[in-house]
């Protein structure tokens, strides 16, 4: 994309605008790959009995920052290489587990012209509609790793 | 009465051992695939996605320093009077990109302790910075972490 492309599609983005949504249905397997990548050997994220009858869990629970991860792939595919993500600011509210439906979004709430900036609320509903993970995303246009 | 001690106060800005790491494209493909990303420079491993820096910089002890639990403990932190860990917060700066090849440096800081008075009783939150340098000492990644234990 040219500069002039660039600054065309920023100019169009306005306070309100939605980010597209994904569904994220992580499974036993990713959970372990994920936390494989980590080298986290918590037992909550892979053993189902000791996170059912030790722990009270319902089910294997979902790493926090792969959530955190989610956060940033909503934001970063939407960009594509049109800008990049400054910074991020969440927290991981609710557990979610294995198998959940899980729901990423967002929305533009602030514009910066003059930084060619946005701040984007971002989140992670379940089923129930509760936000398990909300956040704030800056990104910049014009910079493109 | 705070439970927060003097000495417990005096942790504040300790440090960790700066840990350096080299990045390469078989773990940025592994953390891709394993965070379902859809996009090709990641998968292919020829950029680091946001976030790359939670696998490389993950501690890696050895087994008799788990707990039972699977968890390595946090040396940077000390003994807190409260020990039940609620949801916490990240804040993460990116200043520069990171690609296989790169070698990178982090170190913790143990910024502030402090305690509030939830609806249940006291809180202590803590914050814990992560700076993350190239070998040119240029800031790439800066993660804060606030966590809170009830």
């Amino acid at each position: 994309m040219t500069a002039a492309e660039n600054n065309l599609r920023f100019a169009g983005i306005e306070v309100g605008d939605s980010l597209p949504e994904r569904e994220f249905n992580c499974g036993n397997v990713q959970l372990m790959l994920y936390n494989a990548a980590l080298w986290n050997g918590h037992r909550i994220h892979f053993d189902e009995p000791y996170a059912k009858d030790v722990e009270g869990y319902p089910g294997l629970v979902l790493s926090g920052p792969m959530l955190g991860d989610w956060l940033h792939q909503c934001v970063d595919e939407w960009l594509s290489d049109d800008g990049r993500i400054v910074s991020i600011d969440y927290s991981n509210r609710v557990a979610a587990y294995a198998g959940d439906i899980l729901t990423s979004g967002a929305t533009v709430t602030n514009v910066r012209p003059d930084q060619q900036e946005l701040d984007i609320d971002v989140f992670i509903k379940n089923t129930a509609g509760a936000v398990v993970a909300p956040g704030t995303v800056v990104v910049r246009f014009g910079e493109s790793w | 009465m705070s439970l927060l001690t003097p000495d417990l106060l005096a942790n504040i800005g300790r440090q960790s051992e700066p840990q350096r790491e080299i990045v390469t494209r078989r773990d940025i493909r592994k953390y891709a695939v394993a965070t379902g990303s859809r996009q090709r420079k990641y998968l292919d491993g020829d950029q680091a996605p946001p976030m790359f820096h939670v696998p490389l910089f993950w501690d890696v002890v050895e087994l008799d320093q788990l707990t039972p639990d699977g968890v390595s403990i946090d040396s940077l932190l000390p003994k807190f009077p409260l020990e039940k860990a609620m949801a916490g917060g990240l804040k993460i700066e990116y200043h520069k990109p990171v690609r296989p090849g790169d070698w990178l440096t982090s170190t913790r800081t143990l910024t502030d302790i402090y305690e509030k008075q939830g609806r249940s009783g006291a809180l202590i939150f803590y914050e814990a910075v992560m700076d993350i340098v190239n070998d040119d000492q240029e800031l790439v990644i800066r993660e804060k972490t606030t966590r809170i234990l009830r």
